[in-house]
C-alpha cells in the first residue's frame, strides 16, 4: 500500500497569493494513498526540508510529492532531502503549482481546484514510481582541444600541467592563431610574437600534449567522459619525422607568387611553405591547389632539393580516432573583409585595408619589415584615416553587436603609425570609445593626448579615390554635425569580428548551440560562461564572442579548470532517465520481437543487439538492448516500438497513463 | 507581357522625353503598358514633408486605382514616384490600422496586392533579349548615375545594391557601352532644391558632372527625371560654378537603349534636351 506525503509550498506570495494553499493541503488529505498533507511558506528552506525528512520517518512514507515550483531548480534539492531521510530519491516528484498554475491564473476558486488536480496527478505517478539507481560511467582522462590560437594553447597547457593528456588539434599548418599575426599588443605595446612564441614552443614540447596541426575534427560520438573523436590529418605531402625544417624546398619552389594568408594577402609565398618563420611545427606543407606538380604532373623540384628525402607526393589524408573525456572548443574568429563595404571602395582600392592587414604592415616580420608603406605603390602614407565600427553595431551589415576589440586596436594602430611617422597625420572616426578594461582608457588617452591622434566623433559615409588620394567623407557630430572631408593616403577599416567560417557545421557535429551570429553559445550568460549545453564540452576565447587576449587567456584557464575538475573523478554519475527494454521470465524473455525499428529511430545510436542463448549455446532470441551510457532519454524509441517493449525509466507508459487517467 | 504604367506628373511635363522613350522602347521589347486609370499626383517632393496622411493617401489612391483595374504591377519610371509609391505600400502593409484610416480618406480599399517596379527592374527582365536587338551599339564610355531615390531606403525598395548599384551598368554594357568606374553613382543631385536654391543644385550636381567627365565618360546615363533635369537644364549654373565648360549629355537609360536598338532619336525625345545629346560616333 502506498503511503504518500504531500508538501504544498506557498513560495512566499508566488503561489500563496493566487492559490489557497491551506485548502489544497486539506483536500489532498482525502486522495487515496495520501497519509500526510501539509502546507508551508517556503518548502525549499532548511525548516521546510527538515519537515519533509521528519515526516518520511514519522509516517513511514513510501513516496513524496512536493507541490511547489518548476523541477528545473529544486527537484535536486528535494530529492536530496528525501534521500537523506532514507528514501530512494526517484520516489520524490514535484507538482509545479507556480509556473503551471499560480503565475498564469487569477485568484479564483478554479485556480485552487487546478492546483489540487495537479497534485492528484503527481500522487498517482508516485504510486507507480520504482526506486532507480544513478548510472555510473567511467571517465577517459584525456582532453581534446580544438583550435590552436592563444585560447587553445593556454587551455592545453593548463590541462597538461594539471597532469592530464591533451590532444591539440589545429586546422592550419601552425598553431598560434591570430595572435601570431599581431605586431604589438594593447594596452602595453609589447611584441605579440615575443610573448606568444614561448607558449607555442612550450605546448609543442610538453610531454602531456600531442600536437596535431593541419588537422580537423571529422566526427564526434559519445558523451561526457567518453567521447570518440575522429580527426582528419590532412596530408602535408611530407614525412614529418624526416623533415628537419631546413627550408631548402621552399627556396627552390618555382611557384612564388601565391598570396600569403599569414600576411593577409600583402605578401607572397611559395607552393611549399611554412606560414611564418616562428611556426610550430616548423615543417612545410604543400598547397596542392597551387603546386606545379599537382597541376601539370611535372616539377618535383622540392623532392630533388630535400636533403633527407622527406617529400611524399603520394601521401593521403589520414583518419585517427581518439577516446577523450572532455573537449575545449577554441576555434577563434575571423574579421569581416573590406569587400563588404561598397561605400568604402569595395576592396577595389588597394589602400583601403582592414585591421589585420595593418598589423602585418606594422609588424617587423611583415611584408614591409615594419616600415609604413601603403600597398598600392609603397609610398609612406602622410595622412592616414582609421574607421572604427566598420560593420560593427550596424544592422545593415548584419552585425548589431559591438566587436569590442576594435576601439582598442584602432588606438594602438594610430599610435604605432605615429611612432613610425612622427610628422604624419592620423585621424580616427568613431561612434563611442569603448575602452573598459584595466589600463585601457589610459591607453586611448595616450593616443589622443601624447601622440596627437585626431579623434573625430562621427561616421564615414563614403570613401572614393581622386587624383591618387582617398577622399574620406564623414561628419563631425560633436561640433554641430559639420561635414568633414579628409584627403588620405591610406584608410584602415576596423572591420567587425565575426564567427569563424564553418562554426555552424562544427557546432552541429559537436551538438553544441550557437547564437544568431554563429558564435558558440555558453550554457548560462553569467553563471556558466565556459560551459556549453552539452556536458563535457567547454568554450575558450573568441569562438564564443569577440574577445581580446587577456579575456581569452582567462577564459581558457577557466575551461581548463573545468576539465581538470571533471578529470579529478574516476567515474561520473548520470540520471537514470534512460530507455530500457522490458525483460520477462523464460520462455518469453521480453515483449521485444527483435525488429530493431528502435535502432533506426534512435538519434544517438544507443540501441544494441543482445542475444539470448540456451545452455547449449543455441540462439533463442535476439533482443534490443539500450546502452545506458549513450541513451539521452529522448523517448523516440518508445514511440516507435510496436510491441511496447521499451520504456523510459521514471516516465514509463504506465506512469504517464496513470497520471492522465486521474484527471 | 502586360504591365501597369504610372507616368506621374514629371513625365507629362518637364521630362516628356522619358515618357516618350519608355513608350517607344516598350513595343520593341514586347511590353504592353496599361495606364493606371484616372491616376493622380503621388505627392512627391512636398507632401511627405507637410502631412503624413496626405503623403500616404495620394499614393494609396494610385495603388487602389491600379488594384481596381486588376493590375498586379505598376511601372513607375520616375524615381521619386517609384520611391513614394513603394514607401506608401510598405507603410500601409506594416500598419493595418493606418491602412484602414487611409482607406477611409480615399474611400477605396487598398490591399497592397500591387507591386511597384522601376524602369531598371523592368529592363533587367529583358536582359536575355536585349543583346539580340542591338543594331547600333551605343559605343561610348558612360557614367551610370542612379541618384539617391532608386536605391534608398534599401529595406523598403530591396532593389540592387544600395551603396554600389550595378543594374544600369549591366544594361549599358549590353547596349555596347563601356560603363566607367566613377565615384558618385548614388550621390544626391539636389533635386529637392531644384527651384528654390539653384546655387546648391549647381554645387551638388556640379560635383557629379565633373566627376563623370574626370573618369572619362562621354555621356551620363540616368533613370530619374529630377537627376536628368538638374544635370541637363542647370548646366549653365553648373558650369559657372565649376568654371568649366562641360558639354557631356545626360540621357535616360531608355533613350540610350533606344538609340542602340535603332529607334529614331526624335521618337526618343532626344531633341528636347538642353545640352545637345548628339553622340558623335566614337571608338571604345
Ligand atoms: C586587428 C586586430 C588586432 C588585435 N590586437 C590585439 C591587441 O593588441 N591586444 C589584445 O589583447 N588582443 C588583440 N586582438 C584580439 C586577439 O587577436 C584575440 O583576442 C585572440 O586572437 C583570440 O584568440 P583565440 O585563440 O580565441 O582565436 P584565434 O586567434 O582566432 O585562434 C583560433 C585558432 O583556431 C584554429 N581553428 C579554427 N577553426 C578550427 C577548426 N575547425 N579546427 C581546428 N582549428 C581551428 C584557427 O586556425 C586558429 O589557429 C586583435 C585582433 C585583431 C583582429
Ligand atoms: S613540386 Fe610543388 S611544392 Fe614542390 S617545388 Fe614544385 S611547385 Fe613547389
Ligand atoms: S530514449 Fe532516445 S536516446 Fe534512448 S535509446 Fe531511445 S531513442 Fe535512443
Amino acid at each position: 500500500m502506498s503511503r504518500i506525503g504531500v508538501f504544498t509550498c506557498h513560495c512566499g506570495e508566488n503561489i500563496g497569493a493566487t492559490v489557497d494553499c491551506a485548502k489544497v493541503a486539506e483536500c489532498t488529505r482525502n486522495v487515496p494513498g495520501v497519509v500526510h498533507s501539509v502546507d508551508y511558506k517556503y518548502m525549499c528552506s532548511d525548516p521546510g526540508q527538515t519537515m519533509i525528512k521528519e515526516a518520511i520517518k514519522e509516517h513511514n512514507l513510501t513516496g513524496v510529492v512536493v507541490a511547489a515550483c518548476s523541477p528545473r531548480m529544486h527537484e535536486p534539492t528535494f530529492r536530496n532531502a528525501v534521500e537523506e531521510a532514507g528514501l530512494n530519491p526517484y520516489l520524490c516528484e514535484m507538482a509545479n503549482l507556480r509556473e503551471h498554475c499560480s503565475w498564469v491564473h487569477e485568484k479564483v476558486d478554479a485556480t485552487t481546484d487546478k492546483a489540487a488536480d495537479l497534485i492528484r496527478v503527481m500522487v498517482e505517478k508516485v504510486k507507480h514510481n520504482t526506486p532507480l539507481l544513478p548510472i555510473r560511467v567511467p571517465v577517459t582522462k584525456r582532453a581534446l582541444v580544438l583550435g590552436g590560437g592563444i585560447a587553445g594553447i593556454q587551455a592545453a597547457l593548463d590541462i597538461a600541467n594539471a597532469g592530464h593528456k591533451v590532444v591539440l588539434v589545429e586546422k592550419s599548418p601552425s598553431i598560434g592563431g591570430h595572435m601570431s599575426q599581431l605586431s604589438e599588443t594593447f594596452p602595453t605595446l609589447d611584441c605579440s610574437q615575443c610573448i606568444l612564441t614561448p607558449r607555442m614552443v612550450e605546448a609543442a614540447r610538453h610531454p602531456n600534449i600531442t600536437l596535431m596541426t593541419y588537422a580537423e575534427l571529422e566526427k564526434l560520438e559519445g558523451f561526457i567522459g567518453n567521447f570518440k573523436a575522429t580527426i582528419r590529418k590532412k596530408a602535408r605531402q611530407l614525412d614529418e619525422k624526416l623533415c628537419t625544417g631546413c627550408g631548402m624546398c621552399i627556396t627552390k619552389c618555382p611557384q612564388k607568387k601565391i598570396p600569403d594568408e599569414f600576411n593577409e594577402g600583402l605578401g607572397k609565398r611559395s607552393a611549399i611553405y611554412v606560414p611564418f618563420p616562428q611556426a610550430v611545427p616548423n615543417k612545410p606543407v604543400i598547397d596542392k591547389d597551387n603546386c606545379t606538380f599537382y597541376k601539370s604532373g611535372k616539377c618535383k623540384v622540392c623532392e630533388k632539393m630535400c636533403p633527407t628525402g622527406a617529400i611524399r607526393f603520394d601521401q593521403q589524408d589520414e583518419l585517427v580516432t581518439l577516446d577523450v573525456g572532455a573537449i575545449v572548443l577554441a576555434t577563434g574568429f575571423k574579421v569581416m573583409r573590406t569587400d563588404k563595404f561598397p561605400e568604402y571602395g569595395y576592396g577595389k582600392y588597394a589602400d583601403v585595408i582592414d585591421g589585420l592587414q595593418f598589423e602585418r604592415l606594422a609588424s617587423a616580420s611583415g611584408p614591409t619589415l615594419g616600415a609604413m608603406k601603403r600597398p598600392s605603390d609603397g609610398k609612406a602614407p602622410e595622412t592616414i584615416v582609421f574607421v572604427a565600427c566598420s560593420g560593427s553595431r550596424d544592422r545593415a551589415k548584419g552585425v548589431p553587436y559591438c566587436s569590442k576589440i576594435c576601439c582598442m586596436y584602432t588606438a594602438k594602430h594610430a599610435m604605432l603609425y605615429k611612432h613610425k611617422m612622427h610628422h604624419g597625420k592620423a585621424y580616427v572616426f568613431y561612434m563611442d570609445i569603448r575602452s573598459g578594461g584595466k589600463d585601457y582608457d589610459e591607453f586611448v588617452r595616450r593616443a589622443i593626448e601624447e601622440d596627437d591622434v585626431k579623434y573625430i566623433r562621427g561616421r564615414v559615409s563614403r570613401i572614393y579615390e581622386e587624383d591618387g588620394q582617398l577622399i574620406v567623407k564623414g561628419a563631425d557630430t560633436l561640433l554641430g554635425g559639420e561635414p568633414v572631408e579628409i584627403k588620405a593616403d591610406m584608410v584602415v577599416l576596423a572591420t567587425a569580428v565575426q564567427a569563424q567560417d564553418g562554426s555552424e557545421e562544427l557546432a552541429q557535429k559537436l551538438h553544441v548551440s550557437y547564437d544568431p551570429y554563429h558564435f558558440f553559445a555558453e550554457s548560462h550568460p553569467k553563471l556558466k560562461p565556459v560551459e556549453t549545453n552539452t556536458a563535457g564540452i567547454y568554450l575558450a576565447g573568441a569562438c564564443q564572442a569577440p574577445r581580446d587576449i587577456p579575456e581569452t587567456v582567462a577564459q581558457a584557464s577557466g575551461a581548463a579548470a573545468k576539465v581538470a575538475c571533471l578529470f579529478s573523478r574516476d567515474e561520473l554519475t548520470r540520471e537514470p532517465v534512460v530507455a530500457v527494454v522490458n525483460r520477462l521470465p523464460a520462455p518469453t524473455f521480453s515483449y521485444c520481437v527483435g525488429c530493431f525499428l528502435c535502432q533506426s529511430a534512435c538519434p544517438y545510436q544507443a540501441i544494441e543487439a543482445e542475444e539470448i542463448r540456451g545452455r547449449d549455446g543455441t540462439l533463442i532470441k535476439t533482443l534490443a538492448k539500450v546502452n545506458a551510457g549513450l541513451c539521452q532519454g529522448c523517448g523516440t524509441c518508445v514511440s516507435t516500438c510496436r510491441t511496447k517493449a521499451i520504456d523510459i525509466q521514471g516516465f514509463s507508459n504506465e506512469q504517464i497513463f496513470a497520471e492522465l487517467m486521474t484527471l | 507581357m502586360k504591365i501597369g504604367y504610372y507616368p506621374g506628373c514629371s513625365l507629362l511635363g518637364s521630362s516628356r522625353e522619358f515618357d516618350e522613350s519608355v513608350r517607344a522602347l516598350a513595343p520593341a521589347l514586347g511590353l504592353e503598358l496599361v495606364h493606371v486609370p484616372d491616376w493622380n499626383c503621388c505627392g512627391a517632393s512636398s507632401a511627405h514633408v507637410l502631412d503624413h496622411r496626405l503623403a500616404l493617401a495620394l499614393p494609396a489612391r494610385i495603388l487602389a486605382q491600379a488594384e481596381a483595374a486588376g493590375l498586379t504591377e505598376i511601372l513607375a519610371p520616375c524615381a521619386a514616384c517609384y520611391n513614394r509609391l513603394s514607401t506608401a505600400r510598405d507603410t500601409l502593409e506594416k500598419d493595418p490600422a493606418l491602412a484602414r484610416e487611409i482607406e477611409a480618406i480615399i474611400e477605396q480599399p487598398v490591399t497592397g496586392k500591387v507591386r511597384i517596379v522601376n524602369i531598371l527592374e523592368v529592363l533587367d527582365r529583358f536582359s536575355d533579349v536585349i543583346p539580340g536587338k542591338i543594331t547600333k551599339p551605343f559605343a561610348h564610355k558612360v557614367a551610370c548615375y542612379y541618384g539617391c531615390l532608386l536605391v534608398r531606403p534599401p529595406k523598403v525598395l530591396k532593389f540592387d545594391r544600395a551603396e554600389d548599384p550595378r543594374s544600369m551598368d549591366r544594361l549599358m554594357a549590353a547596349a555596347g557601352a563601356a560603363p566607367q568606374e566613377w565615384n558618385f553613382k548614388t550621390e544626391c543631385c539636389g533635386a529637392a532644391f531644384s527651384v528654390t536654391r539653384t546655387d546648391l543644385v549647381a554645387k551638388m550636381s556640379g560635383k557629379i558632372v565633373d566627376n563623370a567627365v574626370k573618369h572619362g565618360a562621354e555621356a551620363i546615363v540616368v533613370a530619374c527625371p529630377m537627376c536628368q533635369s538638374n544635370l541637363d537644364m542647370r548646366r549653365p549654373e553648373i558650369n559657372a560654378h565649376l568654371g568649366a565648360d562641360h558639354t557631356i549629355p545626360v540621357l535616360f537609360i531608355t533613350q540610350a537603349l533606344g538609340l542602340a536598338m535603332g529607334i529614331d532619336a526624335n521618337q526618343l525625345g532626344l531633341q528636347r534636351h538642353m545640352v545637345p545629346a548628339v553622340m558623335t560616333p566614337a571608338a571604345v
